[in-house]
């Protein structure tokens, strides 16, 4: 079911911005176009590019907020080290990493 | 012309059994449910541009269809992170179909609980669980939230402490059916906020309150409390409340959440409940009848779902499952239908999500 969503409908998440358009809604309750326009203006780019998959890999390998598969897989961000940048890029909080920073004592 | 009157279209029963129907026995159905949605709801009915819009999607020769460019949404899961194992045989641990979620279904979100699906069970297992979800996070970039049903039956005697209201109510017994309720909702209450402080010690993105209102009223006054407490105790996390149907069951029938009477709402008028409850995401459902085809579950799913979505502040993401916003009721669902339903409410509805 998730994948015939994804194919016919959805952003493609970490493909895209979906994940990332995901958390303005999901957090701060913005309606998809809101969420869109927030996170296509962070990242500077429009929201033609911001469901484009190859556009928004390069962006995505730029910011370090983390792409779904390359090779090497060791070059990757993924994770607490994207979910950091994410944090800083687009201005908001996100509970897992400020958990990160409580315990492992980072401002 | 007469080519026309004649040519036949694949579409689908409720059940998910193909059919052929002609142009007007489609355009008869989609007027039929539209009405049927208006009527029920008292909600306006859907343009004629928007129903001729439903009539093309039905009618493409695609097996898949897919959105416009630049329409795409985003999508939420329920049980997102067991379905591997429970549904499919194969035995992924759930931190790892997280994972999978992510990189090769591109999921935009998931969530993740216990693969008997309800709070009651989650809340005696919270700490186990919230590790796998802290797994979870470690691994991943996409937001993850914790799902359970609020499943407001399971506090009934013999699995829980209360009297059954679904037994007291048939013995005439209609106030201690009535008072049962009002207790078991205490019950249920504390459950989910408990498994809601222990997600959130582990830096849960969210909880996922799936098929509230499933035992009725009752059940999603349970899910509206807890929400209202969550969103003031834990700001960090969002909160996805899910119906379980399109008609808020009052089995209880006088409980109300800020002045407004529960039993008998619509979508339209449950999300402004929901806002109030500081709920983020809502997840409307309209149940889809399996006598009735598509073209008929569509249009009245559009209907229901474009009143909704024009009442909302915060974003809906209708739930878009088996037996739910026209998705056939049967296991193996069939992607022509799947990606017509999208397709419809997206473009018909401006919905935020799926």
């Amino acid at each position: 079911m998730e994948a015939i969503h994804a194919v016919s409908a959805g952003m493609g998440g970490m493909r895209t911005a979906g994940d990332l358009v995901m958390r303005m809604q999901l957090n701060h309750k913005m309606r998809l176009n809101e969420a869109k326009s927030y996170v296509a203006e962070k990242l500077g780019v429009t929201i033609e590019q911001l469901c484009d998959v190859v556009e928004m890999t390069e962006v995505r390998e730029n910011f370090g907020l983390g792409i779904p598969y390359c090779e090497p897989h060791t070059k990757m961000t993924v994770g607490v080290e994207a979910k950091f940048n994410i944090a800083n890029k687009l201005n908001i909080t996100i509970n897992s990493i400020e958990r990160f920073k409580r315990l492992a004592n980072i401002e | 012309m007469a080519e026309n009157a004649t040519k036949q279209y694949f579409t689908r029963m409720g059940d998910g059994y193909g059919i052929y129907m002609t142009e007007d026995e489609i355009r008869v159905d989609i007027r039929a449910g539209v009405e049927d949605a208006a009527v029920r709801g008292k909600i306006d009915p859907l343009t004629k541009e928007e129903i001729d819009r439903i009539y093309e999607i039905v009618t493409m020769s695609s097996g898949i269809v897919g959105v416009e460019r630049g329409m795409e949404v985003v999508t939420t899961t329920d049980s997102g992170c067991h379905k591997f194992e429970t549904k499919c045989g194969i035995p992924i641990e759930r931190s790892v179909q997280a994972m999978v979620h992510e990189r090769i279904l591109g999921g935009d979100s998931v969530d993740l609980g216990n693969t008997d699906f309800n709070f009651k069970t989650s809340k005696g297992v919270a700490n186990r669980e919230a590790g796998i979800l802290k797994s979870a996070l470690d691994k991943t970039t996409f937001p993850i939230l914790f799902g359970a049903m609020t499943n407001l039956g399971f506090y009934t005697k013999p699995d829980g402490p209360i009297e059954n209201w679904a037994v007291l109510l048939p013995e005439g017994k209609i106030h201690e059916a009535l008072a049962a309720q009002e207790e078991a909702i205490e019950h249920a209450v504390k459950d989910i906020v408990y498994v809601a402080e222990k997600m959130n010690e582990v830096g849960a993105d969210g909880i996922n309150m799936d098929t509230t209102g499933g035992a009725g009223d009752a059940d999603w006054l349970a899910a509206l409390k807890a929400s209202e407490i969550i969103s003031k105790k834990f700001p960090n996390m969002g909160i996805e409340m899910g119906m379980s149907s399109e008609f808020v069951i009052g089995m209880h029938g006088r409980l109300t959440y800020e002045g407004q009477r529960l039993a008998g709402l619509y979508p339209h008028q449950q999300v402004k409940v929901a806002e109030k409850a500081g709920v983020s995401i809502f997840g409307p459902v309209v149940n889809t009848n399996c006598s009735k085809s598509f073209p008929w579950n569509i249009a009245r799913v559009c209907t229901f779902i474009k009143a909704c979505s024009e009442a909302a502040v915060i974003p809906i993401h209708p739930n878009a499952g088996m037996g739910v916003c026209g998705i056939p009721m049967c296991d193996n669902v069939p992607t022509d239908i799947v990606s017509r339903a999208d397709k419809c409410m997206i473009e018909i509805c401006k919905i935020d999500g799926l």
